[in-house]
């Protein structure tokens, strides 16, 4: 039996509790005990970004996160990015420019995209490939998910 | 053993306190440790101390003539630290070739040297920059400090002169001084998301045409990121010629005494870092 910690974070802007055991991931805790499956489980090392959410703003590989970890953090996961200020332009993006083929890196791309738009709105396209680099994608559909980052950082206004 | 007991501390001393207890496993950035765990290299001890609340060890600050960095300053932390930036670019240069944004977003400075990896990105520079550690305990009722030289923390893979009841707090660096110049190159097979197959850091004072007060600190190479002395004797205050810079190149490749791994063989190690050396020192010379 392994030890359970109460924790209580921000889910998606909705306050949760959960009981965790200790030494799990917050990816098993999100599909798992959660049902938030949009998060999909790759490599679960940190090498295929597949897992990627937001944490604090930062986007985090949830596959080396501690569930514990999230306790009293602020975590939005690809069900509930639409709060973010970039995620419909990359959607829209990902949709235009047929970006996706299997779809099982989708939500990391997504969810990464999202947030190397928010860190930098004028990211140049080598940035973008620079920015995805921690998310594979083994369909190799590369050249069409930077196309649809690029044009969802056209879509918006260029901030001075 | 299964873990009894979690803890989140949010002072030093709390922390120190706990570790003076016994043994625990030390949670920062969690990017080295679920792996370690999964892959059953690491077994949990009966505590389990997540140390990313304690303000103490966060932060990047000048405090004097030092930089200090704190144990739970991430990797994008390094990359986007102004000072770190300005004072010790080669360490910038090392952050910005490391792993994925989603692991240096968790990844932190203390884990990366505590996990004492022979390729760890960051040791190379922080060896040329001459960085010591800052390691705390709290033995009785009081705090104790004590300070060690990077050059002299790692023992061997995995492994650093850090006590059981020690907590990396921060590393510490000196200003460089004016005209301190520093390169560092890492060679994988991919920029992201590769463990160095060798990776050098040089730096010194540039006067001149030479070099002085030089140090070269090499990764992948040897047991433990290390100083290349008898390299950085060659090179010591003598005029960048092309000469030197052969002669400098292959000291460094007969100083090391690589192994063969799945990476490279020790043959293609010992040529790269000849062949990089004299790379990193032709644009010294040239810049």
């Amino acid at each position: 039996m392994s030890l359970k910690v109460d924790i209580s974070f921000k889910l998606n802007g909705v306050a949760r509790s959960a009981t965790v055991p200790v030494e799990t991931s917050a990816l098993e805790m999100l599909r798992d005990a959660l049902g938030f499956t949009g998060t999909k489980y790759g490599c679960g090392e940190g090498e295929c970004g597949a897992c990627t959410i937001l944490v604090d703003g930062a986007s985090l590989n949830s596959c080396l996160l501690f569930a514990v970890d999230c306790n009293g953090r602020d975590v939005v996961t690809i069900e509930g990015l639409d709060a973010e200020p970039k995620a419909e332009a990359v959607k829209k993006g990902f949709v235009d420019k047929w970006a996706v083929q299997c779809g099982f890196c989708t939500p990391g791309m997504v969810v990464q995209a999202t947030h190397l738009l928010n860190q930098n709105p004028n990211a140049t396209d080598a940035q973008i490939r620079r920015g995805i680099e921690g998310n594979l994608c083994r369909c190799t559909g590369y050249v069409k998910i930077v196309e649809a980052i690029a044009a969802a950082r056209d879509a918006v206004p260029r901030e001075a | 053993m299964t873990i009894e007991r979690y803890v989140a501390p949010e002072t030093l001393e709390e922390a120190a306190a706990i570790l003076s207890q016994g043994g625990a496993t030390i949670l920062a950035g969690g990017t080295d440790l679920m792996p370690q765990v999964h892959s059953g290299k690491l077994k949990f001890k009966s505590v389990l101390m997540n140390i990313r609340r304690v303000g103490e060890l966060q932060g990047i600050s000048m405090q004097g003539g030092m930089i200090r960095i704190g144990a739970l300053a991430t990797v994008t932390d390094l990359l986007t630290s102004n000072v770190v930036r300005e004072k010790l670019p080669a360490l910038t240069e090392a952050a910005d070739q490391f792993a994925s944004d989603q692991i240096r977003n968790a990844a932190t400075v203390g884990g990366s040297l505590c996990n004492a990896s022979p390729a760890g990105d960051v040791a190379p520079p922080l060896l040329v920059y001459n960085a010591e550690v800052e390691l705390v305990c709290k033995p009785d009722s009081g705090m104790k400090v004590r300070t060690l030289p990077l050059a002299e923390f790692f023992t061997g893979p995995g492994r650093t002169r850090m006590e059981p009841n020690e907590l990396l707090a921060a590393v510490r660096v000196p200003v460089p001084k004016a005209g301190y110049v520093a390169r560092f190159v890492k060679f994988g097979t991919r920029p992201a998301l590769d463990i160095a197959t060798i990776s050098i850091a040089i730096g010194g004072v540039k006067k001149g045409r030479a070099l002085h007060e030089v140090r070269v600190a090499l990764g992948a190479v040897a047991p433990v990121p290390l100083r290349a002395a008898l390299t950085e004797a060659v090179l010591e205050g003598k005029a960048l010629d092309a000469g030197l810079i052969d002669q400098v190149a292959a000291a460094a490749r007969d100083e090391i005494k690589p192994i063969s791994d799945v990476r490279a063989s020790a043959w293609y190690r010992q040529e790269l870092v000849q062949n990089i050396v004299k790379r990193m020192l032709t644009d010294v010379a040239q810049g």
